[in-house]
């Protein structure tokens, strides 16, 4: 749910990365926050547990340019992956504009990204969103892997309808940028359209 | 779609800062801010120059939502007022009209008593002030004025990201 503030002149969006445990969600927004310009972004949070887990969420907000004099600013937040911190992931979802759906190429994360990608569905629908209708984009991480699925794979089994996607490999920003890029264009288009 | 998009015109705005920064003075605390439920600061008053008020504003709705959670648990419908207590400065948060987060920071100048007092009245008021404005959003909907983004190009999208 977008926030049009006409009095600050001001547009904010909320983009929410969601995926399997371990697969790169929190390393896509630190390479975002690594390489944007300190003026564009603000802190980076991130709840998360002694090991590096994410516990509750991440947090970015970043501050993207102007559109018809309003400044645009997207707030990115991940949900914890692991399975057990179902109920956190489904606060996060509340008010999303847009979802990237992180997959782990690697083959034996295969049934991790299919019971994610269910989870996700759900949880949406818990809400009151329909996937069909909200902007979202796949994200393949991990593709320089040795043990990486082939890309027909999983497209198969995660984007049968042929949503935008995208190839990356987190770690070195490889389509973490243009991952970021697909999801803002999808939310700013349903922006236009005027919900 | 789930929750109507949020809207704020100038009017509302001035309105609201008003409230808070009369409810600033009145608890004689150090800051107030009002955040919309997904973590969006709607205002703030007070001395926020050092403060990272966005940070703010995600990790209260965070909070709420996280207690809000915990009280559906247990069959309530939400906690309305959350207290953090710190060695010197305290966070008061309320729920208004279960929609907005009024959050009031402040230190031993002031007391809890004396915030919980001048945050009813406030709330109160920022009430009258939400229905005000999802009134309008609904009629503005109705009369199907159009959104200033609807003429948003695809060349003004792709300009967000030349650099």
């Amino acid at each position: 749910m977008s926030f049009i503030n006409y009095s600050s002149k001001e547009i904010n969006c909320k983009i929410v990365y969601y995926g399997p445990g371990l697969c790169g969600k929190t390393t896509n927004l630190q390479y975002v926050y690594g390489k944007t310009n300190p003026v564009a972004k603000g802190k980076m949070i991130s709840l998360a547990t002694e090991t590096e887990r994410t516990l509750f969420f991440d947090f970015l907000p970043l501050t993207l340019g102007e559109i018809k004099g309003f400044k645009v600013r997207f707030h990115l937040y991940t949900v914890p992956g692991q399975i057990f911190y179902d109920a956190s992931r489904k606060l996060i979802l509340k008010g999303v504009d847009g979802v990237v759906f992180v997959a782990d190429s690697q083959v034996e994360r295969m049934e991790a990204n299919i019971e994610s990608f269910e989870n996700l569905a759900i949880n949406l629908k818990e809400q009151g969103y329909d996937l069909e209708k909200l902007p979202y984009v796949v994200q393949y991480n991990k593709r320089d892997l040795p043990n990486a699925a082939p890309l027909e794979e999983l497209r198969n089994l995660l984007n049968p309808k042929g949503i935008t996607e995208f190839e990356a490999c987190a770690a070195t920003g490889e389509g973490v940028f243009e991952t970021l890029k697909g999801i803002s264009k999808l939310v700013l288009t349903e922006l236009k359209k005027g919900r | 779609m789930a929750v109507p998009q949020l809207v704020m015109y100038e009017e509302e705005s001035q309105l609201i800062s008003v409230v808070l920064e009369r409810l600033n003075r009145e608890a004689n605390s150090k800051v107030v801010f009002l955040v919309d439920k997904n973590g969006q600061l709607i205002s703030s008053a007070g001395d926020t120059k050092n403060l990272d008020t966005t940070s703010l504003a995600s990790l209260t709705a965070g909070n709420i939502a996280a207690t809000g959670g915990l009280a559906k648990l247990i069959g309530e419908k939400e906690f309305s007022i959350l207290f953090h207590e710190g060695e010197k400065d305290n966070i008061h948060i309320s729920i208004i009209g279960q929609r907005v987060i009024l959050v009031v920071v402040f230190d031993t100048r002031s007391s809890l008593g004396l915030v919980r007092l001048r945050v009813k009245k406030a709330s109160d008021e920022l009430k009258t002030i939400f229905d005000g404005l999802l009134a309008k959003m609904e009629q503005k909907e109705a009369t199907n004025v159009e959104s200033p983004f609807a003429e948003i190009t695809d060349d003004d999208i792709d300009g967000l990201f030349s650099e």
